[in-house]
């Protein structure tokens, strides 16, 4: 068992045939998703890899493949359209990695996307893993190990740290998801642990925030009121300097609602026991697993 | 990309908001010149990208124009906050019947543009806000519709009671949100907007500041950026692909990942050594930019030790392996490197750094303690 992603999941790459795209399609052929189509307009009648059929619209590929999930990896100027026609032609789940995406762009998809009732992921993220079952997105399959801890991001190669303990004391993982870290995203950490909350394979949550916004404190208040796993967090961005951009551009603190802090202090109060070092992940998730034995 | 207060107000004149005449000078000759022009009294502003310039000296009245030259003299070159005054503002002195404060913002929860309006605007808008948040009105505004006539007219109708100045800001208001969403924004400020005594409504301040992912398809305002009010160590990082800050340690960091780099920052400090900088060498990694980042980082003088805490993905660790040995013969650096590298290609990079007299480590917390110390053995 695991979230949104597993043995049913059949994907289609919207920008199969690009470097980014081509590259991370082979990658989750490899691990063993169930990778139906490809998808970028104009090169319909072609084959990735000599298995995977190359339509021109995400309709056509849903129609010959009945793909339900759909990975993203056009670039910026374009992304935004990208989750249009994959919303529009039915996927269900739809994972956007393009980094850049304007937010103007994201405050028209997102009533869209609810609307049709779709979920996303993203964009600038990493997308998710089920660790022995599919993989869709970015994360390396070789440091994820089958296992009862969710885990939920907004961060890229810290996510992999993280996993990287865990993996290393045998502590596997039910599904790993990266949020992304623009302003407007798709999923937020309360859909992810809702979904962690709900699922009968998932016994532990792992929460890696960072600064900016008042996500990690909103999910806090969640984890507090619905969540009755033991939840372990950790805030990046401790020693940044206020009000810079950090590369992600929604990790800008703003007034006093944002700091590493203020969000350790909001998981501490609801009950999440905080990682003062990634490394600390394996010990604090073991303790709380024990104790909930 | 904050823009400064003239680029401002250039976008909302192209708009249609009503906003007074006014010259941009950076010599206090301009300023001389452009007062005899517009007629005085004038008001010279100082343009940085920071807030609170009037209280740091760099807003002044001048009821002639030798007055708004010495001004100029004494604004032009000034510090505030640490930020060089290069260009000032002059504008027409308004006669100010009423200040009032009119905002835009993204808002992440909201996922929408959110404006903010309040009829005690001018300096104290911050206080305002934090004492008595009711009287500052919100309204998100839904993108596929646009701002609808009546919502402008019910924001207006909280500023005004004539009714002319009411229709008049109405308009200001529909033309704010066009300014921001055809800009690409994160957030629009005008404030104050005034009223005359004469019953005029105009813009008189204004901030605005641009998505930099909008900057891609818009050349045009990837333009107005002004590198003369950065760190030139930061524009010379955006220009190689790199996402860099810097900040006042002795560890230089060499980071794949925003979160990674942050996490590996607060590490730093956790044993007991302070940061040199932020930088992130993004996903795809090529060993240009990684010779690139330890150009950026040697030239600091406070920098006394370097890691690199690279978790390979989508980055290959041999790509960065072959950056750092390569960097290293080119730039001839002198000072202690700490390499940590894992994940994609790990093996084949560890031989390109043995190759080279290098080791690697596998382990973030061995790393950052050894690059903590050998830093302040150095210091």
């Amino acid at each position: 068992m695991s979230i949104w992603i597993g043995e049913s999941t059949r994907l289609i790459v919207q920008g199969i045939t690009g470097r980014e795209g081509s590259f991370h399609a082979r990658q989750m052929l490899e691990y063993g998703t169930n990778l139906v189509a490809g998808v970028t307009p104009g090169k319909g009648g072609k084959v990735f890899h000599e298995t995977v059929p190359v339509f021109n619209t995400v309709a056509k590929a849903i129609r010959e493949t009945g793909a339900n999930t759909s990975v993203i990896y056009v670039p910026a100027a374009l992304a935004a359209g990208a989750i249009y026609e994959a919303a529009d032609a039915g996927i269900e789940l739809i994972v956007c990695i393009t980094e850049g995406v304007p937010v103007i762009d994201m405050t028209r998809v997102m009533p869209f996307i609810l609307e049709k009732g779709v979920r996303l992921i993203g964009p600038n993220c990493p997308g998710l893993i089920t660790p022995g079952s599919a993989k869709v997105g970015i994360i390396p399959g070789s440091i994820c190990l089958p296992g009862p801890v969710g885990l939920v991001s907004r961060s890229g190669t810290l996510t992999y740290e993280v996993v990287h303990h865990l993996t290393r004391a045998s502590i596997g993982q039910s599904t790993c998801v990266g949020i992304g870290g623009d302003p407007i995203i798709g999923t937020n950490f309360i859909d992810v642990l809702r979904a962690f909350e709900e699922d009968p394979s998932t016994e532990a949550i792992v929460m890696l925030g960072e600064i900016g916004g008042t996500d990690e404190q909103h999910a806090a208040e969640f984890v507090q009121a619905e969540v009755t796993k033991p939840v372990v967090g950790f805030v990046a961005g401790q020693t940044a300097p206020k009000g810079r951009r950090m590369g992600h551009a929604g990790a800008i603190i703003s007034g006093s609602s944002g700091t590493a802090e203020e969000k350790m202090t909001a998981f501490e109060q609801a009950g999440i026991t905080v990682m003062k070092r990634p490394v600390d992940v394996v010990d604090l998730v073991r303790a709380r697993m024990a104790r909930t034995v | 990309m904050n823009l400064h207060e003239y680029q401002a107000r250039s976008l909302l004149k192209q708009a249609g908001i009503p906003v007074p005449d006014g010259e941009v000078a950076s010599t206090p000759d301009q300023v001389e010149a452009i007062a005899r022009q517009l007629g005085v009294p004038v008001v010279v502003k100082a343009q940085v990208h920071a807030g609170g310039r009037g209280k740091a000296g760099g807003v002044k009245l001048a009821d002639d124009p030798t007055k708004a030259r010495e001004h100029g003299e004494a604004i032009l070159g000034m510090a505030i906050k640490g930020l060089l005054v290069e260009k000032v503002l002059v504008v027409p002195a308004a006669e100010i019947a009423s200040e009032s404060y009119l905002g835009l913002i993204l808002d992440r929860e909201q996922q929408r543009p959110v404006f903010m309006v309040s009829a005690e605007g001018g300096i104290d808008i911050e206080e305002v806000a934090a004492s008595t948040p009711e009287k500052i009105t919100r309204l998100a505004v839904d993108p596929r519709y646009g701002l609808l006539p009546h919502q402008a007219m019910s924001l207006a109708f909280g500023l005004y009671s004539d009714f002319k100045q009411v229709r008049a800001a109405a308009k200001i208001i529909g033309q704010l949100y066009d300014v921001f969403m055809t800009n690409g924004a994160s957030l629009v400020e005008i404030n104050p907007l005034v009223t005359t005594p004469s019953g005029e409504v105009l813009a008189l301040d204004a901030k605005m500041s641009l998505d930099d992912n909008i900057l891609d398809r818009r050349p045009d305002l990837a333009a107005l950026r002004d590198l003369s009010a950065e760190d030139p160590s930061e524009v010379e990082a955006r220009n190689a692909g790199l996402s860099f800050i810097k900040l006042e340690g002795n560890v230089g960091c060499v980071v794949n990942g925003a979160g990674l780099a942050m996490a590996t920052m607060d590490l730093v400090k956790y044993y007991g050594g302070d940061p040199a900088n932020f930088l992130d060498i993004g996903g795809s990694s090529s060993p240009e930019k990684v010779i690139n980042a330890l150009r950026i980082i040697t030239r600091d003088p406070a920098v006394k030790a370097i890691l690199f805490n690279i978790f390979g993905g989508i980055t290959r660790t041999d790509d960065v392996a072959n950056g750092i040995v390569v960097a290293t013969r080119e730039l001839q650096v002198s000072l202690p490197i700490v390499i940590r590298l894992t994940g994609t290609n790990e093996t084949e990079a560890i031989r390109i750094l043995d190759g080279a007299g290098m080791t690697a480590l596998s382990d973030m917390d061995q790393a950052v303690e050894r690059v903590v110390q050998l830093a302040q053995e150095a210091a």
